[in-house]
């Protein structure tokens, strides 16, 4: 194993992929001189040449259309759209065209194309059109998988295998994880798309978390371990595919149930997982499904604001409190 | 040129752009520091086409700005205080602390915004043309947006439907070079004046760190949309003299902008340029100059000073924000 940036991790998993698949290509806006925002394709011009690392204009459209036809078409894309919030401008490439192309031909044409996207999330008071989270959106979609990890390990293997899958896959990152470090394998590893990840066992209750609100919980798993409550948590990892097996039987052997989501709860990711678990799982409920989101408002600036729009680890720890309450 | 416009208006464009640098300088040091949060993109080598354009323009005149639009604002008559206010995230702030330097903006003078998403500002433009057309105001609107928003499907959209609608809009584009790290050499090696043409409309490039040119064909083009006879499109050759945003790498070490062509740019600083030929003109003394500056850097200090000493917003009084017509939970 070897200690690793979830930066460096997506790093890899790109370079790999590159490396072992010709028809791998990247583009995207500052990707190649620059090397990307975040340094993640640092030194892949001098490695795979212009054609390959490929610079763009700023035309998100353009970009995105360019891949989606060059995906059906025998090559394998990775479109890099800088910042998630930006998705905005090419959001009919994503779910009108990415989407749908497959199932129009009547199953005769694959997309593989990954669409990566750097800056999903708050917390660096980047305001309301660089902040945001939009799992949901894209998860409604039929036709797109939609990956968003919260470790370098998930990052990397999850990575390579939307690289590798056949269809379209939006692959969000999230810049507050970019330099958080975790331990991967030396050797090459890959992760199938749509298994969860339980990132804690326990017993008392279930906690159903994604990216940045994974290391929050499993901070609160940790103070509320040392008074003798096991907390469950559950990473889904792909929200489309979503391992509903693994949640549900989480939640048979636990009876409560928390979800955390960074996006705004209203409509979020969230929901659909606790409708899942109301309707397959609500004769092993004890207690009402908690949910934690961000309010239903645009990413404020200030600082202040800003902490209070995002879920807290003082909200969690409360909330999970409450769920305690309600008796076995 | 120089001789048609008023000595006052002369100084006053001079005051601008130093007024604008220092409220920049200002900025990147407190960003340095960490005492203000966000993302900054500063516009220090470009002041001359706010300061030249703004003062082109009509009390009432509708102003669209982009993520680096300082300049813009303070072009505009902005108080730096209140800026200074919202980047340091306060309740006096023109945003109330909600939007931070790429939002910046202030309804009561009819400037729509800075925008976060390039080329949106220009299609945003369109409307505020529109709204003045059907009202049979004599308003017209101006849209700064730089060469990598020319790249956008907005900028095509945007310039085209203008056209057809004759709509009264000047198009400023600031060609600051780069776009990030993507030279627009690359981006648009034809030049963004040249595509005017395929909009029927009057592309017209000029010197952006000339006050006085920048003034020049924008009070041409304010002319023609006021008349009714539709938009244009100016291209001002500037560069940018800072990285992107405030932390790029660029700026102390070569990535994308050879140094060079940094150093061959500084020369061309469009402030001492323009002290130079307001000293030989004997429109500015170096005494007035003194003055000037001073009085910036106290404006400058007193703003910093209130904006730091104003209260932070109430979290709890978002919910009043969101919609025209009623609150959300803040739950
Ligand atoms: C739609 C969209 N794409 C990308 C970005 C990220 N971004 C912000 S500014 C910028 C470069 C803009 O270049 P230009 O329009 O030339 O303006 P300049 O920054 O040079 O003033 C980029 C890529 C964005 N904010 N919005
Ligand atoms: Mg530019």
């Amino acid at each position: 194993m070897k200690e690793i940036t979830y930066r460096d991790a997506i790093r890899e998993a790109i370079q790999e992929e590159m490396e072992r698949d010709e028809t791998v290509f990247i583009m995207g806006e500052d990707v190649g001189v620059y090397g990307n925002i975040f340094g993640i394709t640092k030194g892949f011009i001098e490695k795979f040449g212009k054609e390959r690392v490929r610079d763009t204009p700023l035309s998100e459209t353009a970009i995105l259309g360019c891949a989606v036809g060059a995906a059906m078409t025998g090559l394998r894309p990775i479109a890099e759209i800088m910042y998630v919030d930006f998705t905005g401008v090419c959001f009919d490439q994503i779910i009108n065209q990415a989407a749908k192309m497959r199932f129009m031909s009547g199953g005769k044409i694959k997309v593989p194309l990954v669409i990566r996207t750097n800056g999903m999330g708050a917390g660096f008071q980047a305001a309301a059109q660089h902040s945001q989270c939009l799992e949901a959106l894209f998860m409604h979609i039929p036709g797109i998988k939609v990956v968003l990890p919260s470790t370098p390990y998930d990052a990397k293997g999850l990575l390579k295998t939307s690289i590798r899958d056949d269809d379209p896959v939006i692959y969000l990152e999230h810049k507050l994880l970019y330099f958080t470090k975790g331990l991967i394998p030396e050797e090459e590893y890959t992760i199938p798309l749509g298994i969860a990840d339980i990132k804690r066992i326990g017993d008392d209750i279930t906690v159903i978390a994604t990216q940045a609100m994974i290391h929050k919980v499993l901070k609160v798993a940790e103070t509320f371990a040392k008074k003798g409550i096991e907390i469950e948590v559950i990473d889904p990892r792909t929200l489309y595919p979503l391992d509903v097996r693994t949640i549900l039987d989480s939640v048979k052997k636990t009876g409560k149930v928390l979800i955390v989501t960074e996006e705004c709860k209203f409509g979020g990711s969230g929901a659909e997982i606790a409708a899942i678990i109301a309707e397959k799982a609500f004769n092993h409920l004890k207690a009402p499904i908690g949910r934690i989101g961000a309010p239903n408002i645009p990413v404020p600036f200030s600082p202040p604001l800003e902490e209070f729009y995002i879920p807290s680890e003082r909200k969690i720890e409360e909330t999970i409190q409450n769920i305690l309450k309600h008796s076995n | 040129m120089v001789s048609l416009i008023p000595k006052k208006l002369l100084l006053k464009m001079y005051t601008t752009m130093l007024r604008i640098r220092s409220f920049e300088t200002k900025v990147a040091e407190l960003f340095a520091e960490g005492k203000i949060p966000g993302l900054y993109h500063l516009s220090i080598g470009q002041e001359a086409i706010p300061a030249g354009a703004c003062l082109a323009l009509e009390k009432g005149d509708y102003l669209v700005s982009h993520h680096r639009g300082h300049g813009h604002m303070i072009g505009v008559g902005l108080q730096m205080s209140k800026m200074f206010a919202e980047l340091f995230g306060r309740e006096t702030g023109y945003n109330r602390g909600r939007g931070g330097s790429m939002h910046l903006a202030d309804f009561d003078r009819n400037i729509l915004g800075a925008n976060g998403i390039v080329g949106a500002g220009i299609a945003i433009a369109n409307g505020s043309g529109l709204s003045a057309k059907l009202r049979k105001t004599k308003q017209i609107t101006i849209c700064f947006f730089g060469d990598g928003a020319s790249q956008e499907g907005s900028f095509h959209e945007g310039l085209n439907l203008a056209a057809i609608w004759k709509l009264p809009v000047i198009f400023l584009c600031e060609n600051n070079q780069y776009a990030f790290s993507y030279p627009s050499r690359l981006g648009c090696p034809v030049g963004v004046a040249t595509r005017a043409m395929a909009y029927g409309i009057p592309g017209m490039k000029v010197d952006g760190n000339d006050p006085v040119a920048v003034y020049g064909v924008v009070k041409k083009a304010a002319n023609r949309a006021r008349k009714g006879e539709g938009p244009t499109l100016i291209e001002a050759i500037t560069y940018r003299w800072r990285g992107h945003w405030e932390g790029d790498p660029d700026q102390h070490e070569e990535i994308y902008r050879p140094r060079q062509e940094i150093n061959e740019w500084l020369k061309k600083d469009p402030i001492l340029r323009f002290r130079e030929k307001l000293l030989r003109l004997g429109i500015l003394t170096e005494t007035i100059d003194k003055r000037i500056k001073k009085n910036i850097e106290t404006e400058v200090e007193k703003s910093v000073k209130w904006a730091e000493s104003s209260p932070y917003p109430d979290p709890k009084e978002m919910d009043k924000d969101v919609f025209a017509t009623m609150r959300v939970i803040l739950e």
